[in-house]
C-alpha cells in the first residue's frame, strides 16, 4: 500500500484500559443459621483481572468458590466486601437501572442445558426474552434477530416454535448460547458449559465458543473442573483453592512451570488419553481432604495438605500474598513458590 | 493364554417402550479374561451400561435380554434361576456405580452395610464379617478405618464413599468387578487416588475389571484392552496401546481427537463429530455411524459392515476399511466376519492422520 505520509494510529478508544474486569479483594460469606455467627467463607479475598478479548480459565475443585465468584462477577449475588470493577464501573455499588445497563454487557452460559431453559417457553421466546427485557427492537425485528442467532449457533432458524424438550443436550446448550448472545454482550461467563455433554458434542460446543469469540471479539471467563478443556480454550488460567486464587499464569506457563504446589498436584492428577504417557505418569497424591471453608486453616490454607509446607512455621503462620513468581505475567501465593 | 472369565455371545437387550422397540444392545460379543481390565467406551446411549446390567441381569423395565448367551466360567447367566443369580451377584461379579451417595443406604452405618454384603451370601459369619470390614476399609485406604466403620454415608466425602463402595464390591472377593463411570462424579485429585486404588487392587487381588466410561484418558490409564461401542454395537476392539496409536474405525478416531489433552499446547480446533447419535428405536439403515461419518461411501448406507480384523488382535466394523479390497474378499469377510488386515493400511491413506 502506498501512502503519502505514514498513517497515524487511530486515537485510542475512551476505554483504553486493557483490563475489562477487575475483582478487588472480594469476599462472600454465607452465614450458617444457628452456629453462633459462623459462616461459610466461599470467596475469601480474591483478586483477579480479566483482560479485554482474552479467555480466562478459572479452575479448582468442588467447593473452592469458583461458581460463587462467577455469581459475584455477574452481580447475581451481592459481595460481602470488596469491589468488582467492570469496564470502569464498580458494579457492587450499582442498583436498579444502572446495574441493568451493565448487566446487558455480561451474560452467562450455564452447565445444565436441561435446567437453564424454561420448558414452557418456545425456543424463539427463550432467545427473545433478553431482547424483551431490554426493550430492544420491534416484534418483527426480534423475530429476524432470533432466526439470525439460531443460524449463528448452528441450529435451523425454523426451530423457533419448538420447545426445549424437543432438543438434545448439545442443541439446548446452543440455545443457551444464542440467548446469551442476543443482547450483544462483550463479556460471557461460562460456568461448566460443556461438562454435562458427551465428548463428541462437547467438541462441537467448544469449537462454537471459539468461533464466536473470534467473530464478536468476546471476553470469556471459563469456569470448569476439567483442566484439559480449560487449557484448550483459555489464554490465561487462574487456580482457586478454598476461596482464594492461588496462582494465575498463561496457559502454557501454568502447565510447564507451575509455581504453586497445589497447581502442580492438580495438573499431575489429570489422566491423558495416551497409554504410553499414562504408564509413566506419577500423580502427586495430596494427603487428606479439603478443609472446611467455615474454618479454613491458619496461614497458607493449603499447608495442611501441602507436600512442601513448613508447618509449624511460616506456612502455618503467615498467609502468602499473590505476587509475581516464575515466568512473566505469572502470580502465585506461596512462600516457597516453585521450590519443589 | 489366560482363562476366559466372561464371554458374551451375540447379546441383544431391548426396551419395549410405547414408542417402539429400542435396540439398546444389538448383537454384542465380548470376553474378559481372568485378571484383565477391559474398558468399554462410548457416549450416552451407546449401550455400554445396559451391557453391564445385562451381565448381572439387572436390566430395568421395560428392558429385557431378548437373545444371546452370557457365559461366566462357562455357565450361562441368562439361564440361571433366582437363587443362582442371587448367589452370582455380589459373589462372583460385583458392580460399582457413578454416584456413591445414591448407591449407599443413608440410614445405615458404613460398617454394617459392608457386613450385610458378606453375610447375605453366607460366606462369612457375623463375627468374621465384622473383623473383615476393617481390613477391607484399610485395603481401600480409608484413613482411621477402625472408627469410621461407625460413620453414616453422609459423614464420608465423595471420594471416601466411592472407596466404601469399592470395599463393598470386593467384600466377597469377586472374580470380576464392573465399574460404571466410577470417577466421573469425583474431583480430579480424588479421581487420581481412585484410579491408583483400582490399579493396586487389580494387581494385588487379581480381580478382573470391566470399566465402563466415556473418558478416554481413564481407559488409557487403567485398561489393557478396549471395546468401543456405538448405537448398541461394538465398532472397534483391541489392545489399548494399539487402539490409541492406530485407531481404525472413524468413530474411534474422531472420539480420540475430539477431546483436548491437558499436556498439549492448543490445537486450533477439535475434531467434532457432526450430528447426533441415532435414535435406537429407529436406527439408520446400513452402518449405524454412516450419517455422521466423514468417510461415508454408498455401500455404508445399504449394508451393515461386519466386525472384521483390521490388524493383529484389532477388529473394526467399517466398509471403508475394506473399500479397495476385492469383492471376493468382502464376501469372504461377510461370511467369516473377518476382513483383510491390509484394509487397515488402506484406511491410513483414506483418513488423513488416522495412523498418527
Amino acid at each position: 500500500m502506498q501512502a503519502a505520509e505514514p498513517r497515524r494510529a487511530p486515537a485510542p478508544a475512551p476505554a483504553a484500559d486493557p483490563v475489562l474486569l477487575r475483582v478487588e479483594n472480594a469476599y462472600k460469606y454465607f452465614p450458617i443459621a444457628g452456629f453462633g455467627g459462623a459462616s461459610v467463607r466461599a470467596v475469601d479475598g480474591v483478586n483477579l483481572e480479566v483482560r479485554r478479548g482474552e479467555a480466562l480459565g478459572l479452575v479448582g475443585e468442588s467447593g473452592c468458590g469458583k461458581s460463587t465468584l462467577a455469581r459475584l462477577i455477574t452481580a447475581l449475588l451481592p459481595v460481602t466486601r470488596g469491589s468488582i470493577v467492570f469496564d470502569g464501573q464498580d458494579i457492587t455499588k450499582l442498583r436498579g437501572g444502572k446495574l441493568r445497563k451493565v448487566r446487558r454487557k455480561m451474560q452467562m452460559i450455564f452447565q445444565d442445558p436441561f435446567a437453564s431453559l424454561d420448558p414452557r417457553m418456545t425456543v424463539g421466546d427463550i432467545i427473545a426474552e433478553p431482547l424483551d427485557n431490554y426493550s430492544i427492537g420491534t416484534g418483527a425485528e426480534r423475530t429476524v434477530r432470533v432466526a439470525e442467532l439460531l443460524r449463528l449457533v448452528g441450529l435451523n432458524p425454523n426451530f423457533t416454535n419448538r420447545y426445549p424438550h424437543e432438543f438434545s443436550g448439545g442443541q439446548r446448550q446452543r440455545i443457551g448460547i444464542a440467548r446469551a448472545l442476543a443482547v450483544n454482550p462483550s463479556f460471557i461467563v461460562c460456568d461448566e458449559a460443556v461438562s454435562a455433554l458427551d465428548v463428541s458434542i462437547a467438541a462441537q460446543i467448544i469449537n462454537l465458543l471459539q468461533d464466536l469469540q473470534r467473530e464478536f471479539n468476546l471476553t470469556y471467563l471459563f469456569i470448569a473442573h476439567d483442566l484439559a478443556v480449560v487449557r484448550h480454550l483459555s489464554d490465561r488460567i487462574a487456580v482457586m483453592y478454598l476461596g482464594k486464587v492461588v496462582e494465575t499464569a498463561g496457559r502454557n506457563d501454568i502447565y510447564d512451570h507451575p509455581q504453586h504446589p497445589y497447581t502442580r498436584a492438580l495438573l499431575s492428577s489429570i489422566p491423558v488419553p495416551d497409554p504410553a504417557v499414562e504408564r509413566d505418569r506419577d500423580p502427586i497424591m495430596l494427603k487428606g481432604e479439603i478443609p472446611s471453608p467455615v474454618n479454613p486453616p491458619s496461614g497458607c490454607r493449603f499447608h495442611t495438605r501441602c507436600p512442601i509446607a513448613r508447618a509449624p512455621g511460616i506456612c502455618s503462620e503467615q498467609e502468602p500474598p499473590l505476587e509475581p513468581h516464575g515466568q512473566r505475567d505469572q502470580l502465585a501465593a506461596c512462600h516457597f513458590a516453585g521450590q519443589f | 493364554m489366560a482363562q476366559t472369565l466372561l464371554q458374551i455371545e451375540d447379546l441383544h437387550t431391548q426396551f419395549f417402550t410405547s414408542r417402539g422397540v429400542v435396540h439398546a444392545v444389538d448383537g454384542v460379543n465380548l470376553h474378559i479374561d481372568a485378571g484383565e481390565v477391559l474398558g468399554v467406551v462410548g457416549e450416552s446411549g451407546c449401550g455400554k451400561t445396559i451391557t453391564a446390567l445385562s451381565v448381572l441381569r439387572l436390566v430395568p423395565d421395560p428392558g429385557r435380554i431378548v437373545s444371546g448367551r452370557i457365559l461366566f466360567r462357562g455357565i450361562d447367566v441368562t439361564k440361571m434361576g433366582d437363587e443362582e443369580i442371587r448367589e452370582f451377584r455380589g459373589n462372583d461379579v460385583a458392580m460399582i456405580f457413578q454416584d456413591p451417595m445414591t448407591s449407599l443406604n443413608p440410614v445405615t452405618r458404613i460398617g454394617p452395610q459392608i457386613e450385610e454384603a458378606m453375610t447375605a451370601h453366607n460366606r462369612f459369619t457375623q463375627q468374621q464379617a465384622r473383623t473383615r470390614v476393617i481390613d477391607l476399609l484399610k485395603r481401600v485406604r480409608v484413613p482411621g478405618a477402625e472408627s469410621r466403620v461407625n460413620d453414616y454415608p453422609h459423614q464420608f466425602s465423595g471420594g471416601m464413599r466411592q472407596r466404601a463402595m469399592i470395599a463393598m464390591g470386593l467384600a466377597n472377593e469377586p472374580a470380576l468387578l464392573i465399574a460404571d463411570e466410577p470417577t466421573t462424579a469425583l474431583d480430579v485429585t480424588v479421581q487420581a487416588q481412585i484410579i491408583q486404588l483400582m490399579k493396586q487392587l487389580n494387581r494385588e487381588l487379581g480381580t478382573a475389571m470391566m470399566l465402563i466410561t466415556h473418558n478416554m484418558a481413564l481407559v488409557a490409564s487403567l485398561c489393557t484392552r478396549i471395546v468401543v461401542m456405538y448405537a448398541g454395537r461394538i465398532v472397534e476392539e483391541g489392545p489399548v496401546d494399539q487402539i490409541f496409536k492406530n485407531p481404525q474405525h472413524p468413530y474411534t478416531w474422531s472420539l480420540l481427537r475430539s477431546v483436548p489433552r491437558v499436556d498439549e499446547a492448543r490445537k486450533d480446533r477439535l475434531v467434532s463429530i457432526r450430528g447426533l447419535p441415532p435414535d435406537l428405536s429407529n436406527p439408520p439403515p446400513g452402518c449405524k455411524f454412516h450419517p455422521r461419518c466423514p468417510f461415508v461411501i454408498d455401500h455404508c448406507k445399504q449394508e451393515e459392515p461386519p466386525l472384521g480384523e483390521v490388524a493383529a488382535n484389532q477388529l473394526a466394523r467399517c466398509w471403508v476399511l475394506m473399500r479397495t479390497v476385492s469383492e471376493e474378499a468382502i464376501d469372504h469377510a461377510r461370511a467369516a466376519s473377518l476382513a483383510s488386515s491390509e484394509a487397515a493400511q488402506k484406511l491410513k491413506q483414506t483418513i488423513p492422520d488416522a495412523g498418527r
